[in-house]
């Protein structure tokens, strides 16, 4: 038996002559690699035990061990705590394209770094996109132990990239794959026309401004064109004057030349539009309606223009988004006047236009434009009040 | 027979676990059985313990209780120091969390918040702090003390000597001296110095451990950079005989039993007290030193953690990595361009020497004339740096 013992005892010591280094004390890290390929992550994230315990108690028994029964009675916790304090997005350089990757925690297993055990905890994620870009916000332990970092290594296509996670730096984005001048440029078109399109307060102003166009003013009343030709000369006045003021004050902006509020900005982006539905019920407030589309054209991009300051572009990235955005903007307001223009010719003969679109529209208009601007003005909230026009 | 295999069994995983966990970074693993500890944490049931589970449950409830919240942030601040744990540091922050940013927090809170600062060495900051406190209250002792502590690390003697007068009307007779000597020792008045702190501990009758303590190590110290082993060593002797000895003490000893070429002294001195990476090193050293194979694990060991430290981007242990180079990786190139890092920050007596070695191994003229020329300004009488220079000298 005494032989047995020390033979063994022999061969422990032998297998652990090389391995005999104790457990270090440091500051708390954690290890997180993430693999992209294609629109998914691979994951893992180490977590140490004894910081998982400080933070959700592992050690059920409070005899100042954890073993991995406790590990395994706590894994929907550990889980929980864990993805709730880190996200990972990933978005083209602009707000409308993110999307958000859904994290899929899998199985806990256990390894040990210098300082003592982690819980190994495997994830997938799934961007439903090609990962061009990454956006990752960590804040795991940011509240209870500041200085916690969390330790990033990133692996796309055999290259890797590193980060260091903590309080100051919880959010940091991670370019993959530089996009192309091209596809930035066409990126910016698309994101201009959404804008101009989603925006409805532009759209409304457009179309308050254009509703007599295919009207004559005649003896104080509204009377059909007969002229396509003057129609669109009427219009192309128009809209020439929104797109040259806008375009003036969106690059000023962009640039920082000039700045106003944007509270300010946004509520009298709407006292243009209740302005404008205004002009064709009682009309001659607007004596000139390409000037009233110019001057209020200066104050549409100046809203146009926070999508784009705020994503701090400079140099030859800036003047792509600027003109890209722009671009689409007019692609935008191009497509509204292909619609309307040849309808409301069409139908102005009629009572439906006459009465209906052009008195009821206008008015409708006019309503919907003092909510928003007493929204704006005032920072209060009406729309969720009345969720169908919002 | 069956049972006495059973409990050999346990008896071998036993071993196995606190043998074998080391720092192998293999793959990932599902642990063998359900009862494998996998972690033992610092002791949960100790009555200290059940004081720190208390507060936080209160200060969770009440998270702007500034008295609670230094309260705690101090008990941490104190047991990362008896246990040379950097967490607690953090947990010590976090108390103060609402009040981190403030530019001017209230006076309390700020004294809490430069010591954090002080200790992971962002030392400017904590200065700033350390003043804003002192402009509300001129009297506020812990605030002078740390000040000085910092600008002596900085290298500013004058300044830090300025610091420790303040003391005289708010601090004892010994701290005050304690204080004065610390830095006219390194700036000019080595024996004067000794011989006064010497004389002041001798009347004073001290019986605070932790005070009695910093004294004596700071006079083993002393005694040391005037040559005079024999004091040092009786100074060592004695302040590691009043209680458990700080990882200060043990470092400052270990130094000079490594200077004495009593490595086997170091190895049983610090054999328990690996987990802190300043003392590793050391007992790496004596390892070394002693021709033991265990060395190389250490080294290892040591280098993995000075790695995982540097991932993070920690700088607090560059005096420590770059003896590490110097003297256990024969890097002398790396080792100097980490003391350089590392005297940007601190100028005490061993980053001096560190300093100074690494630049003397990779025979480094600037820096081994602009160490002499700081020496020389401040008048700085140290046996050990005055050796690396004899030697540098003989090999020119």
């Amino acid at each position: 038996m005494m032989k047995y013992l020390t033979l063994c005892l022999t061969t422990i010591t032998l297998l652990c002559m090389y391995n005999t280094a104790a457990y270090a004390h440091k500051p708390s890290d954690s290890y997180l690699i993430m693999q992209v390929k294609d629109g998914a992550i691979n994951g893992q994230w180490d977590i140490a035990l004894r910081d998982l315990d400080y933070a959700i108690g592992l050690d059920e028994n409070a005899n100042s061990e954890i073993t991995w029964q406790e590990v395994l009675n706590k894994q929907k916790e550990i889980k929980a705590y864990a993805f709730a304090r880190l996200s990972i997005d990933t978005n083209l350089p602009i707000k409308n394209y993110q999307t958000i990757c859904d994290i899929t925690p899998k199985q806990i297993l256990i390894d040990h770094h210098t300082d003592g055990a982690y819980a190994v905890i495997k994830f997938a994620s799934d961007c439903k996109a090609a990962i061009n870009n990454l956006d990752v916000n960590y804040t795991l332990f940011a509240d209870i132990d500041p200085s916690h970092r969390g330790l990033l290594r990133l692996e796309f296509k055999g290259a890797t990239k590193t980060a260091i996670f903590g309080p100051d730096n919880a959010r940091q984005n991670f370019i993959l794959i530089k996009p192309s001048r091209f596809t930035e440029f066409k990126d910016y078109i698309v994101e201009g026309i959404w804008h101009i399109w989603k925006g409805y307060d532009h759209i409304l102003f457009l179309i308050s401004l254009l509703l007599p166009a295919v009207l004559i003013r005649t003896a104080n009343t509204w009377q059909p064109s007969h002229n396509f030709k003057f129609t669109f000369i009427d219009v192309l006045k128009v809209v020439t004057a929104f797109t040259l003021a806008h375009s003036i004050t969106l690059t000023l902006a962009t640039l920082h030349v000039v700045t106003l509020p944007s509270r300010w900005v946004e509520a009298t982006i709407a006292a243009s539009i209740v302005t404008a539905a205004l002009n064709n019920i009682y009309p001659g407030i607007l004596k000139r309606r390409w000037l009233a589309a110019f001057v209020f054209g200066l104050v549409h991009g100046f809203g146009f223009a926070a999508v784009l300051s705020d994503l701090g572009l400079q140099g030859g990235a800036l003047m792509i988004a600027l003109v890209g955005f722009n671009v689409g903007v007019e692609i935008g307001q191009l497509g509204i006047l292909s619609i309307f223009l040849p309808g409301a010719f069409m139908m102005r003969n009629t009572w439906f236009y006459q009465r209906l679109i052009f008195y009821v529209g206008s008015i409708l208009i006019m309503v919907i434009a003092c909510l928003w601007f007493i929204e704006r003005a005032f920072n209060m909230k009406i729309f969720t009040l009345i969720p169908l026009i919002g | 027979m069956q049972s006495q295999i059973t409990m050999l069994k346990t008896f071998i995983h036993g071993l196995l676990f606190l043998n074998c966990i080391g720092t192998a970074q293999a793959t990932p693993y599902v642990p063998a059985s359900p009862d494998t500890v996998l972690e033992k944490l610092p002791n949960n049931s100790s009555v200290a313990s059940k004081e720190f589970i208390t507060l936080r449950a209160k200060l969770n409830t009440d998270p702007q209780n500034i008295g609670l919240a230094v309260k705690l942030a101090k008990l941490y601040i104190e047991r990362s120091r008896e246990e040379g744990d950097p967490r607690y540091l953090g947990y010590a922050q976090a108390a103060l969390g609402p009040w981190w940013k403030l530019a001017e927090p209230p006076v309390e809170i700020l004294v809490m918040r430069a010591t954090l600062l002080q200790s992971t060495h962002h030392f400017d900051q904590s200065l700033l702090d350390l003043n804003a406190v002192l402009r509300k209250d001129r009297k506020n002792g812990q605030a002078w003390i740390t000040r000085s502590t910092i600008l002596q690390v900085q290298g500013e003697y004058a300044k830090a000597l300025q610091s420790c007068e303040q003391l005289y009307p708010l601090a004892t007779k010994l701290i005050t001296t304690t204080c004065v000597t610390n830095i006219r020792n390194l700036s000019g008045q080595a024996e004067q110095s000794y011989q006064k702190l010497k004389t002041a501990y001798a009347e004073s009758g001290e019986t605070n451990a932790d005070i009695q303590v910093w004294v004596l190590t700071l006079l083993a110290e002393m005694a040391n950079r005037l040559g005079d082993n024999l004091a040092a060593e009786k100074y060592f002797q004695q302040a590691i005989k009043i209680e458990d000895p700080d990882s200060y003490l043990l470092g400052s000893y270990s130094d000079f039993l490594l200077d004495q070429h009593h490595p086997q002294e170091v190895i049983k001195l610090l054999s328990a007290k690996t987990r802190i990476d300043a003392l590793l090193l050391r007992y790496a050293e004596a390892l070394k030193a002693a021709n033991f194979k265990e060395a190389g694990i250490q080294v290892d060991a040591l280098r993995q953690r000075f790695s995982a430290a540097m991932m993070r981007g920690d700088t607090v242990h560059q005096r420590e990595q770059s003896r590490f180079e110097l003297r256990l990786m024969k890097n002398p190139i790396r080792a100097m361009e980490i003391a350089k890092l590392n005297w940007q920050v601190q100028k005490e007596p061993a980053d001096a020497r560190v300093y100074l070695e690494a630049a003397v191994a990779a025979n480094d003229q600037p820096a081994i004339s602009a160490m002499t020329h700081w020496i020389e300004k401040n008048h700085q009488q140290d046996v050990i740096l005055e050796k690396i220079m004899m030697s540098y000298k003989g090999k020119s």
